[in-house]
């Protein structure tokens, strides 16, 4: 119980929420306000987090010009993807999507000249030697850690995650606010009239497949920089942290938090965060019967029953309309 | 030329476990317009299913594969009673019964692991005990592969073409509407479907298990776009273009891996000539290679 009290864990949990939130807000501008089913958002994360990775570690490139590169990777594979397949139904864009990603996870997963393989981002250098592409990173945060240290005296101010946890909700509140707006500006609005009826939409005189591939690329974008605080965060990743399951776990909190409302990231991305990490506290009968790695297998379950519980009587998320849900 | 064979026919025997699984899919897709991302995870329970016959209870595996079937349809008769019926009533839409399979697919697999644990898992069948037939070498499992699924392929044939139940599952598959208005009970149909559709997973993951020697929780859900693939390559709804399918997927992906063209692929991204397989159809004949022209 001592640990549902301290604070380095729950900054952790912040952390992990903190990425979340930016990614599962790509997956809310494709899916939840355009209806794009992209079941290969991960992807967008595994291309900008190896390509940056790649870049630092091979090509010795500084950490901020591969990170810029990276996003535009991803972008680009966005843009690729999205223009063969973006005239789909929604159903079989989910399967091509997820296809297209766990393609890329196979690339990476058995192409150790590039990305390291199975031992992930550790063996990109080849040979015995360990790789790190995250010093850049490191000495950035550590040039934060003195002011932050300052402002928050104690324990707290000096433990370097929480110095992380603040750049990541910093970028993720910049990030979270810019997309409130677009989605209001007019541009948002187109893209809600194509989730709602495209043919209306393109009787109006919208390019409805250019706007598609417009919210596909940003999300993309967005995913990217997940990818890149993740790589940030771990200093370390390999191919299984771009599973499906990372993308399932990415529309569990666009679900939450309700189904094309901005705000509602953050809070399914909290609330996703605490169930994750909430299990941990699962320490009493029955729970308490099960050994610990059986308590994660008990976690995926719960996140299982919540998504069909959800679907089945609030699709609308907790903050969603249920006006606005067509599916 | 040995080498050739050799591929042809393993690819004949992956492709035949595809083509099983690919055939309940389809039903699921067509019939009942659920799709179903936790099938991968019925294969896998019927797996275990039939591993608890054969190796807990150690019963032969023909009697063990006749368990893992009943058990899955078993099982796929439960989810369609508590989950898939009431969501059917509620008029949920396609998006809404996707997401719904994808939790009920984690739930599967997690409660699958809670019970048995992550490790790999044997049938009580010699694994390396292998035939010569000149130049092809089959094994145990493969050849028990072949003798359990062509009964099977020819079984849903039969009753697909022949029994009143299969008349009324394609008319379904054809046109939901217009097969409601002409008299066919939908819900009934819909029960039926499941539990043909469960047990041929149920089938296939005994299946895989033989012939990969060994199967553990992911083994079902690794199988999953393979099968999907199957199932869009020979047009969603029907039956046969399913079978075709997976066994021409079989063959492809044994095939991809012969030096005699361009060297061959490694065999590490088999998987990936079925979801490449998966992406072309889809983009050029999203009806599939057999599927009548429609809109989709």
């Amino acid at each position: 119980m001592s640990q549902f009290l301290n604070a380095a864990f729950w900054t952790f949990v912040g952390i992990e929420a903190g990425i979340y939130t930016i990614f599962a807000l790509g997956l809310q501008i494709q899916f939840g306000v355009t209806g794009l089913l992209n079941f290969g958002h991960a992807a967008f994360m595994a291309i900008a987090a190896y390509t940056m990775a790649i870049l630092v570690v091979k090509v010795e490139m500084p950490l901020w010009q591969a990170s810029l590169l990276a996003i535009g990777a991803a972008m680009l594979f966005g843009l690729l993807i999205g223009l063969p397949t973006l005239r789909l139904r929604a159903d079989y864009l989910a399967i091509t999507t997820i296809a297209f990603a766990e393609i890329v996870r196979y690339i990476a997963l058995n192409e150790s000249a590039l990305t390291g393989g199975p031992q992930g981002t550790i063996a990109l250098a080849g040979g015995n030697q360990i790789a790190f592409y995250n010093s850049s990173w490191q000495s950035f945060q550590g040039a934060i850690q003195d002011p932050v240290a300052r402002l928050f005296p104690g324990e707290l101010g000096h433990d370097p995650n929480f110095t992380m946890l603040l750049i990541i909700w910093a970028v993720a509140l910049v990030l979270l606010a810019v997309a409130h707006h677009a989605v209001r500006s007019p541009w948002g609005r187109v893209l809600r009239s194509i989730r709602e009826d495209e043919d209306a939409a393109a009787a109006l005189g919208k390019n409805a497949f250019s706007y598609k591939l417009q919210a596909l690329v940003v999300g993309a974008g967005l995913g990217a920089i997940a990818g890149l605080f993740y790589a940030f965060q771990f200093s370390f990743f390999s191919p299984p942290d771009f599973a499906p399951l990372t993308t399932f776990f990415a529309f569990v909190i666009v679900i939450i938090g309700g189904v094309g409302r901005i705000w509602a990231v953050p809070i399914g991305s909290v609330i996703f965060g605490i169930i994750f990490a909430g299990t941990r506290f699962f320490t009493f009968p029955p729970f308490s019967w099960l050994a610990s790695a059986d308590r994660a297998y008990v976690r995926l379950i719960v996140i299982g029953l919540i998504l069909i519980g959800l679907m089945a009587f609030r699709p609308q998320g907790l903050l969603g309309k249920k006006e606005e849900l067509t599916i | 030329m040995s080498e050739f064979v050799q591929l042809l026919v393993n690819g004949l025997v992956t492709g035949s476990i595809i083509a099983v699984s690919a055939v309940g899919l389809t039903f699921m897709f067509g019939i009942l317009g659920v799709v179903n991302f936790a099938y991968g995870d019925y294969l896998t329970f019927g797996a275990y299913a039939a591993f608890v016959a054969n190796v807990t209870l150690g019963w032969p595996i023909a009697f063990a594969a006749l368990f893992g079937m009943a058990a899955t349809a078993a099982l796929g008769l439960g989810i369609e009673f508590v989950l898939w019926a009431p969501m059917r009533r509620r008029r949920a839409g396609t998006v809404s019964l996707f997401i719904i399979s994808i939790g009920l697919a984690l739930v599967l697999r997690d409660v699958i692991l809670l019970i048995w644990g992550a490790d790999g898992r044997r049938y009580n069948v010699d694994v390396f005990q292998v035939y010569d037939f000149g130049i092809l070498r089959l094994s145990a499992s493969q050849l028990a592969t072949i003798a359990i699924a062509t009964p099977a392929i020819i079984s849903v044939g039969l009753m697909l073409s022949r029994s009143r139940l299969g008349k009324a599952m394609r008319a379904l598959a054809d046109d939901r509407s217009l097969a409601a208005v002409s008299g066919i009970d939908v819900d009934r149909i819909a029960k039926a479907t499941w539990i043909v559709a469960s047990a041929l997973a149920g089938l296939s993951g005994l299946l895989i298990g033989l012939v990969q020697a060994s199967f553990d929780p992911t083994t079902g859900s690794t199988l999953l776009l393979p099968i999907f693939a199957a199932v869009i390559l020979g047009g969603v709804g029907s039956a046969y273009g399913a079978l075709v399918g997976g066994l021409a997927l079989g063959v492809a992906m044994e095939l991809s891996t012969w030096d005699a063209i361009f060297g061959g692929l490694d065999p590490v991204y088999k998987p990936v000539v079925a979801f490449a397989a998966l992406i072309v159809v889809l983009l050029i004949r999203p009806q599939g290679v057999f599927g009548k022209a429609r809109v989709l």
